[in-house]
């Protein structure tokens, strides 16, 4: 009787989380329409709701209206795809690394991925003098090779988180360093047009940033929910894990790769844009509280800070568009020392 | 015991030794910094210079105006960030302490960074100001965080916690400079950490913090080596261990501050100098700390020299240097399983 009564209560805690996750995934999709909506209807030239779902409808229906369809179909619609898109892979980016590594802190834009794109894309700026795509392009190489050095440099029969933390912080270093000498060496407008590019924004979004992500996203996003069961036997520790029977190092590689993966197309996309891979999964599981999950959540929750930031960037001065990664960064900082000072009170800092 | 007694001896000998033969360098490296550069000077005039200065030579003004004054600023900037870095690394019983990896050079950018967007400075003298506080206020929070909760500040919390705070304030100076095209022409040239362009003034300004910090240091030896013990047994031969810590961890600050304001953020001579040092000394905190003081200019001058000479007719920034060096050392550290205990 009592094994009865205590397996239904089991049930019962396991409904009750189930639940949570459902209210919480519901709750964070209500508030990305939201932001959908406001990020469509928000700008200087005002156009009516009904005009804008019209607008959307267009290529269904013919409809034409030149000036409605201009602003909602070519300024205001692929802006906010992008930022959808962004805050999805940094979102999932910074969850799958901060869980592959045992350590809230270990997002991309900390361990030295996000320095490997901006150095490599800086480089491609002011030492070839290559623009657009270009750029992109070298960022994308950029992150992929500074995660394998990474990698291959904390591996010593093994890799461990902390090995890998610490190299990534020196390999960040390096990064910097080279990214000051090259601003001492060029031009001051052409140092500051690669400046614009680290900070990262969504202002000139368009169909060239949106497809190499959308086709990488198509790819990852699968990958990452195939990959993702595997990750919740890793997290009760290598040893654990091989008992289980999963072969630890594959799989750490390919979650890695795949994490790299998400940064590196969002960085090419719209620049190495702060904060945003390491805020989501924090976010994430203060929602969740200890429900399980926290994958599709972060990635929810990196979407909407991405497009509530870049409506903050587009709108905070009047007369001026901020790059989105102003407003990540600033918000981003208080965050951050806010979750510090709280994680490191709970002894759960490090 | 009688047979340690004269072995131990003999140790401390070889060491005082190695001391005076690292100061002999220090000395030989100095004047190699007086002679190397875009216009090389040979010693004799560099010596002349020195004794009988000619107001008409250009030689003799050269050396006065530049290579003094960037040499003795390169002597001092590299005794404090190797002794900053050694007592840094001995109060928190760190191995990865570093002033770079603290926040500390991230909190002068931004207080510089304001300086002159908000208040339009542009001279490197009240940079100093600047920088010396805002790296002290920086490092007051960096291990004010680290060191909450029950463990207190481990290594990796304290290496975790400032870069994410170098990430977050440098994100901040990002928003600045890009607003203000003026104030990024300004910060590119100190940001990237440099002996170059600096007078006298400048070391003048500086001395008084740089001398204290490094008098204060040299006294904490003492209590690194009782911290080194660990707390408990620190506090049970009647050391107060909170003072200790409070003590160096000022030293460090005001070092690392001074060093910062006169030269900019230099990055890894504080982390890799001090493990240079302990590997030729053992873990004495009397030696490692001469040993640290001595190492680091030579290390930064060095650099500096390199610099000079590596692309002419320019020159590379001390600051990229070090780093160059610096973090493959801190990687070869990091792969060393023995990191942890200090």
């Amino acid at each position: 009787m009592t094994t009865l009564a205590e397996a239904s209560g089991i049930s019962a805690i396991r409904q009750s989380l189930a639940a949570r996750r459902r209210r919480v995934t519901i709750l964070l999709l209500a508030a990305l329409l939201a932001a959908i909506a406001a990020s469509l209807y928000l700008g200087d030239y005002p156009v009516a709701p009904d005009a804008i779902v019209r607008s959307l409808l267009s290529p269904l229906t013919g409809e034409i209206n030149r000036g409605v369809d201009f602003i909602v179909l070519n300024v205001r619609l692929p802006r906010t795809t992008l930022a959808i898109l962004t805050g999805v892979a940094f979102g999932l980016s910074g969850a799958i690394f901060q869980t592959l590594l045992r350590n809230p802190l270990a997002s991309p834009d900390i361990i030295g991925i996000s320095h490997g794109a901006s150095a490599a894309a800086v480089i491609c700026m002011l030492v070839f003098g290559i623009t657009g795509l270009g750029v992109s392009m070298g960022a994308l190489a950029g992150a992929m090779l500074t995660a394998f050095a990474i990698y291959a440099l904390a591996w010593r029969g093994g890799v461990t988180p902390y090995r890998v933390v610490l190299v990534g912080i020196a390999i960040a270093a390096i990064m910097g360093a080279v990214i000051s000498y090259l601003f001492t060496r060029a031009r001051l407008q052409e140092a500051q047009e690669a400046l614009a590019w680290l900070v990262g924004s969504l202002n000139a979004a368009n169909l060239n940033d949106i497809l190499p992500l959308a086709g990488a996203l198509v790819v990852l996003v699968p990958a990452t929910v195939y990959l993702v069961r595997s990750l919740d036997v890793l997290q009760l520790g290598d040893d654990a894990a091989i008992a289980l029977g999963n072969r630890v190092e594959p799989t750490k590689l390919a979650l890695i790769v795949v994490a790299v993966a998400h940064a590196a197309f969002a960085t090419a996309a719209a620049g190495p844009v702060a904060f945003v891979a390491f805020v989501a999964g924090p976010i994430a599981r203060a929602l969740l509280a200890g429900a399980g999950g926290g994958f599709l959540q972060s990635a929810l929750v990196g979407a909407i800070v991405m497009l509530g930031s870049d409506m903050v960037a587009q709108h905070a001065l009047p007369a001026t568009q901020l790059p989105v990664g102003v407003v990540t960064g600033i918000f981003g900082a208080g965050f951050l020392l806010w979750f510090l000072a709280s994680a490191n009170r709970q002894g759960r800092g490090g | 015991m009688e047979a340690v007694r004269p072995t131990a001896m003999r140790f401390q000998a070889t060491l005082a030794l190695g001391l005076a033969g690292l100061a002999v360098v220090v000395a030989a490296i100095a004047l190699l910094s007086m002679t190397v550069g875009a216009r090389a000077i040979p010693l004799d005039m560099v010596w002349a210079a020195l004794t009988a200065f000619d107001p008409n030579s250009t030689d003799h003004r050269i050396i006065w105006d530049l290579r003094l004054p960037r040499t003795l600023i390169g002597l001092l900037v590299g005794a404090a960030l190797g002794l900053s870095g050694a007592v840094l690394q001995g109060a928190t019983r760190n191995p990865l302490a570093d002033t770079s990896i603290l926040g500390i050079h991230a909190g002068a950018a931004v207080f510089v960074v304001m300086g002159i967007s908000l208040f339009g400075i542009t001279r490197l003298s009240i940079y100093v100001w600047l920088a010396f506080l805002g790296a002290g206020v920086a490092m007051f929070v960096v291990y004010g965080i680290a060191s909450m909760g029950r463990e207190g500040a481990t290594p990796v919390k304290l290496a975790l916690v400032g870069a994410a705070m170098t990430a977050a304030l440098t994100s901040i100076v990002s928003a600045v400079l890009l607003m203000s095209p003026t104030t990024f022409d300004q910060l590119r040239f100190w940001q990237v950490g440099s002996l170059a362009g600096r007078d006298m003034a400048v070391l003048v300004q500086v001395l008084p913090f740089l001398l204290a910090g490094i008098v204060l240091a040299l006294a904490t030896a003492r209590m690194l080596d009782g911290l080194s013990l660990g707390e408990d047994v620190a506090r049970s031969l009647g050391q107060n261990v909170a003072v200790s810590r409070a003590v160096a961890s000022l030293a460090a600050v005001i070092l690392a501050g001074s060093a910062t304001a006169a030269a900019g953020p230099i990055a890894f001579v504080g982390l890799t100098v001090p493990h240079v040092a302990r590997a030729i000394t053992g873990p004495n905190y009397r030696w490692i700390l001469p040993y640290s003081m001595l190492l680091a200019p030579i290390l930064l001058l060095g650099a500096d020299i390199i610099g000079r000479i590596v692309a002419p007719p320019g020159e590379v920034q001390v600051g990229i240097v070090t780093a160059a060096i610096g973090a493959p050392f801190f990687i070869a550290l990091v792969r060393r399983r023995k990191l942890a205990t200090l």
